[in-house]
């Protein structure tokens, strides 16, 4: 493992007693682009903010390239933070927006005009120089704040949920365009986002916070795999979880006995069943259910499912073969697609 | 058939608008501009020729140079002490949170609603001749500017901290953090990202207490002396002692002209400020001291306020106690024969009285013109109209007062000897007062919000009683006291109105404080505790109904 240029330790904040940001041990590596995925309160903006010197550590501390930062005012940290809502200056146009941050580390007038371009070129916006930030579209605030951000050569780039406010297409074209962008950079990312969606597509690893700990950590694939429990389980938008007992290769659930992988773990302990793993059948054979509703999902249809006396089900199946509303139909399950959570 | 209906349409929103402002418009007509030329006119028109060389003639004389310099560069240097000495305080309020900021936003707020009379009262017996420093130190203000410009410091601290604090509040310190965070320092990031955020309110306040300051009567009337003057106050002498009414006239014009000025540069900013920040819960935005720094800054502001804004008035409850046994108070009660026909405390009585009736014209008016100015088809004609309803704040009121007397002297309006004369010119000064509470909440009133009223099945007035009254309700009340108070403290017109059998509590402490000896003296200070009790207790109570900090007042 590549020494940090990131690293909290303990890192404790609390507002009112209420711990926000509980003991947190956290290491990004140079280069490295880490997105932190949590519900809103979960304290991953309060993380960001320690990072920046915004707001003072209870407990723990924050090192950049190996030296602490306590002591260390916000403006000396020579760290990014892209705020949610951009915070661009409503009273300067974009370049004295990008210009700011070089202005403020005494880059002369001609090497800020020269970065303002540069920038502006990098984000796509070539022409915007003198426009008024008040004029700019979403998208266009996106890019010329994450021009800002990155204006001053930041060791460490933070964003806050960088792409929040964005309609949904544009979303997946820009988080494509920042993915890449890093790449070409090599910038050091630490990004907060409640989307899955967006942490899976923008990082090399995420990390789920929940309650101001960190619940799992890991690539997207990994996370996506193996939810650590049942918090991250349905955070990802999983559904079918349910406490079951587990001996063997079988495990003793609300909907009756489920097979499971052969390694996974015995005795008590959460399943996560995944929609695919939701077989429909014809009534007569396996668990009876009523279908409740359906959803289209584009590649496939979600159907909810009601079984006479257990937890709702969700299944993943074809367009063509999706049951009515209303219809009984029968569930089986699938081992390759359900956990044995740990 | 669509062209017809959109036209019906128009005619009908015009006449709704007409109707609206026909009051309000003829109320100004009647008891602002008509008193107001009918003085000039008695002044510079002699025998059916307008003698404007007299405003040449007046203005060559030095003394009245003198006047004009001395009101202009006490104003200017009032308000730059002002926005010295209360811009840390509108930080304090706007970005720290700490135990008892309720209470003390209603403590910084009383000195704006207390009566000239009580203040110039409070600070003669700080500084002035026997008062505590003379006591303590021999040291005696009242003879240079000093009191006149502490004693204004004092009154319009509050609109530093109202208008610039509820600013502040409301502003996002993220943009600050935003500023730090491309590494400008906190001092460098203040300057560069919320002084030109906060400007436009810096320079409203400003102009509030230049214009406040400006037109002063009651304050430098009591601490001027024979040697301070300003141009209200040599109105008020020219008209009831030397009885020139030219010059009196040549000094209201100048006095309207200046003022107008700065309405214009007020309106200006107004327009400036509701450009295109980005705000935020002024709930959200302030938090505990942090460090040395903040909790000293915190100090410092707590020990201006003791020092500037509360020991004047506690001096004056002290004074009035000098007494044993109440004596002042109970000296109150009793005729004298001398300089009231009546016991001084029917004062009292007589002063809520005029204060009711005039805060029910006031409102009536005030109410009016504000949804006038909010309606959404209110074109420009209408918006110039917001800017001169400030006019009565800045014309002298000694003018409108005198002008009452002479204007309104023959039938049909023939109101010399009805009471509701002093309510009437009271309700003019609180007019601007109640349109600058409800204007900002009435424009926050979500124009959807009666679209969708409007598409379930309101009717415009039923939109209005069921979407705008709830939602201005409150700001109703606090207009009201507002009102309230400044009818309760008025003296340049009151002054002119009140006749001596039914005097006002300012008028009536201004008559004690004009004649000699210590009981005099004692009743002005028993008295003006009472008025500034009066005038606190309405506060407490506006400051309880007032959720939205960002008005102007």
């Amino acid at each position: 493992m590549p020494p940090s240029l990131l690293s909290l330790e303990g890192a404790t904040v609390r507002f009112g007693g209420r711990p926000v940001l509980d003991d947190v041990d956290l290491g990004i590596a140079e280069h490295e682009v880490v997105c932190v995925l949590g519900p809103s309160g979960s304290g991953k903006s309060t993380l960001l903010r320690a990072v920046a010197g915004l707001q003072p550590l209870d407990a723990g501390r924050v090192r950049l390239d190996g030296r602490d930062q306590s002591g260390v005012p916000a403006h000396k940290r020579e760290v990014g933070l892209m705020f949610q809502d951009h915070q661009l200056f409503p009273q300067r146009d974009v370049a004295g927006n990008i210009a700011f941050g070089p202005r403020m580390r005494g880059a002369s007038r001609a090497e800020q005009r020269a970065r303002v371009g540069e920038l502006l070129e990098l984000v796509g916006l070539p022409d915007a120089a003198s426009r008024s930030v008040a004029a700019l579209s979403g998208g266009e605030q996106q890019r010329v704040a994450l021009a800002r951000a990155l204006a001053p050569r930041p060791r460490l780039l933070m964003l806050d949920e960088p792409l929040g406010q964005l309609d949904r297409s544009l979303r997946e074209r820009l988080v494509v365009e920042l993915r890449e962008l890093f790449g070409r950079l090599g910038t050091t990312v630490l990004a907060v986002t409640h989307d899955q969606g967006e942490a899976f597509a923008l990082a090399d690893r995420v990390v789920v916070m929940r309650d101001g700990r960190i619940a799992q950590s890991g690539t997207p694939l990994e996370v996506w795999q193996r939810p650590a429990d049942a918090f991250v389980a349905r955070f990802l938008g999983f559904d079918n979880v349910a406490e079951a007992s587990v001996a063997g290769q079988a495990a003793d659930t609300p909907w009756g006995k489920v097979p499971v992988p052969e390694d996974a773990p015995q005795g008590t302990r959460t399943v996560l069943v995944r929609p695919a793993g939701v077989r429909l059948v014809p009534a007569d054979e396996g668990l009876r259910c009523t279908v409740t509703a359906r959803t289209f999902r584009g590649t496939h249809v979600a159907v909810h499912l009601q079984p006479e006396d257990a937890p709702r089900l969700e299944a993943a199946c074809a367009l063509r073969a999706a049951p009515e509303v209303g219809h009984a139909v029968g569930v089986e399950f699938d081992a390759a697609e359900i956990v044995v959570l740990d | 058939m669509s062209q017809g209906d959109e036209r019906a349409r128009t005619v009908r929103g015009s006449a709704a608008r007409l109707g609206l402002m026909a009051v309000p418009v003829a109320f100004f007509a009647v008891f602002f501009a008509y008193p107001v030329a009918a003085i000039v006119a008695r002044g510079l028109d002699v025998d059916g020729a307008w003698r404007f060389g007299r405003i040449g003639d007046v203005l060559a004389q030095s003394d009245m140079r003198h006047v004009l310099w001395f009101t202009t560069w006490q104003a200017l240097a009032s308000t730059a002490l002002t926005l010295l000495i209360a811009l840390p305080g509108a930080y304090v309020f706007a970005r720290f949170d700490f135990p008892g900021k309720q209470i003390l936003r209603a403590v910084v707020t009383v000195p704006f609603v207390l009566p000239t009379v009580v203040v110039g009262t409070a600070f003669l017996a700080l500084v002035g001749r026997g008062g505590l420093l003379d006591e303590l130190w021999g040291v005696r203000l009242d003879t240079t500017v000093w009191a006149i410009l502490l004693a204004h410091v004092f009154f319009n601290y509050a609109v530093v901290v109202r208008t610039v604090g509820g600013l502040w509040a409301q502003l996002d310190p993220r943009q600050e953090e935003a500023a730090r965070m491309l590494g400008a320092s906190r001092l460098r990031a203040w300057r560069q990202v919320t002084l030109p955020a906060l400007a436009p309110a810096v320079a409203a306040a400003a102009l509030m207490v230049f214009l406040f300051t400006f037109t002063s009567f009651g304050v430098v009337q009591i601490l001027g002396g024979p040697t301070f003057s300003t141009l209200e106050v040599e109105i008020y002498r020219q008209t009831s002692q030397v009885f020139d009414l030219s010059t009196a006239a040549v000094l209201t014009l100048v006095q309207f002209a200046a003022v107008a000025a700065v309405l214009a540069v007020h309106a200006w900013t107004v327009r400036r400020r509701e450009s295109a920040l980005r705000l935020v819960d002024a709930a959200t935005t302030a938090r505990r001291p942090r460090g040395a720094g903040q909790w000293s800054l915190l100090a410092g502001v707590l020990a201006v306020i003791a020092v500037l804004l509360v020991l004047p008035p506690a001096v004056l409850v002290q004074r009035s106690l000098g007494a044993s046994g109440f004596g002042y108070y109970r000296a109150l009660t009793r005729e004298d024969g001398g300089a009231f026909l009546v016991p001084p405390i029917e004062a009292l009585g007589n002063s809520l009285q005029y204060a009711v009736a005039a805060t029910g014209i006031a409102v009536v008016i005030g109410a009016l013109a504000a949804t006038a100015l909010t309606r959404r088809d209110a074109g420009r004609f209408v918006r110039g109209f917001d800017a001169l309803l400030m006019l009565p704040l800045g014309v002298s009121a000694v003018t409108v007062g005198f002008g009452f007397l002479i204007a309104l002297d023959e039938p049909p309006l023939d109101l010399r000897s009805s009471w509701i004369l002093v309510p009437l010119a009271q309700a003019l000064v609180g007019v601007p007062f109640v349109v600058r509470t409800m204007l900002p909440v009435l424009r926050a009133v979500d124009g959807r919000l009666r679209e969708a009223a409007a598409v379930l099945g309101a009717s415009p007035w039923r939109v209005w009683r069921e979407v705008d009254l709830p939602m201005v309700r409150r700001a109703l009340l606090v207009a009201a006291g507002f009102a309230f108070a400044v009818s309760l403290g008025e003296f340049g017109a009151t002054v002119f109105l009140a006749r001596p059998d039914n005097p006002t509590l300012p008028v009536a402490v201004a008559r004690l404080l004009g004649r000699p000896g210590d009981l005099n003296y004692g009743r002005a200070m028993a008295l003006s505790t009472i008025l500034m009790l009066v005038c606190a207790v309405a506060l407490v109570v506006l400051e309880r109904l007032r959720t939205d900090r960002s008005g102007e007042f």
